[in-house]
């Protein structure tokens, strides 16, 4: 499954990637933060969505993402 | 709803260690993901210490690095938007432990109303705080009276504010407060002159804005405060909020 940027406020349509807490390999449980990011006023973790496997992380830290962007994907158990 | 979830617990720590107070946010935004405990405000003071948000860029300070070390004072990378900041004693610190699960699932609308608790608590005393686009906080004219940035896990909210009541603005001099390189940085005992200190009253001030602004009943209000600045204050009656 794709895990994607949520929503994260009114008139806020991209955030930064601040660093991965996790590497491509790793076990997930649901709830399991994932990465953290950025907005210009706001700090946040993205948590798994499921439990499973990080399959591929597909944006960088540094890279600007869009609401709604795949961040990366997980194989649920 | 029930109506332990319109309930705010107000705990007040008198000065505590940076270091300190940030596990003890860390470890109650746990226990609100649990919903073990009801939205929680934090209102603490820090000994001198910089921290930088995750939104630095370029130069945070204006003197060389060896100066800030000669200062002694700790400098911070920490999980919150925003630049660097100061935080001391005389500066009210306010961590909001909430669940916007609850109020609403906006990080700005979070800060937004933030700002507004404290616009309506500067109105009591007579002074107008103001937004200013894309520059979060609380200014008096040009100048910034309270810096606010959050950090939120699972929609439970961490950090908060940083009001200036009667702190030691010269540690200001040091840094380009939230990265802007025009702006001044002021305090309450500024404005009003001496004499107004973080007392019990002004910290129920806070509490009841909190409540109003949230749309949350002020539960419990209890202080921890060992050696503080908030302990000064002898508990004499004071009028409700």
């Amino acid at each position: 499954m794709e895990v994607t940027l949520p929503f994260l406020a009114e008139g806020v349509d991209e955030a930064t990637v601040s660093y991965w807490k996790v590497d491509e390999g790793d076990r997930v449980e649901e709830g399991d933060d994932l990465v953290e990011m950025f907005t210009s006023k706001a700090v946040f973790s993205v948590p798994s969505p499921a439990a499973g496997v990080v399959e591929e992380i597909l944006v960088r830290e540094g890279e600007v993402v869009k609401v709604g962007q795949t961040l990366c994907t997980l194989k649920e158990d | 709803m029930s109506s332990r979830e319109r309930e705010l617990a107000v705990r007040v720590l008198g000065l505590r260690d940076y270091e300190e107070a940030y596990l003890l946010q860390k470890e109650l935004v746990e226990a609100r993901i649990r919903q073990a405990i009801p939205d929680t405000l934090l209102l603490v003071e820090h000994p001198p210490v910089f921290t930088l948000g995750r939104g630095v860029q370029g130069e945070q300070f204006r003197v060389p690095a060896s100066q800030v070390e000669a200062l002694e004072v700790k400098v911070i990378p920490v999980d919150r938007g925003g630049q660097v900041t100061y935080h001391g004693p005389g500066q009210l610190v306010g961590y909001p432990i909430f669940d916007l699960a609850r109020h609403r699932q906006d990080l700005h609308w979070m800060l937004w109303s933030l700002e507004e608790v404290l616009i309506r608590f500067l109105k009591d005393f007579g002074i107008r705080g103001e937004r200013r686009k894309s520059y979060p906080g609380v200014w008096v004219g040009r100048e910034k009276i309270a810096a606010v940035g959050i950090g939120v896990r699972r929609w439970v909210t961490y950090h908060g504010f940083a009001l200036n009541v009667n702190p030691d603005l010269s540690y200001f001099r040091f840094i380009y407060p939230c990265g802007i390189h025009d702006c001044g940085v002021t305090s309450l005992a500024e404005i009003l002159g001496e004499g107004i200190e973080i007392s019990r009253a002004l910290l129920e001030k806070i509490a009841f804005y909190t409540g109003e602004v949230f749309q949350l009943e002020v539960a419990s209000f209890q202080n921890d405060a060992e050696v503080s600045g908030v302990a000064q204050e002898k508990a004499q009656e004071q009028p409700p909020c």
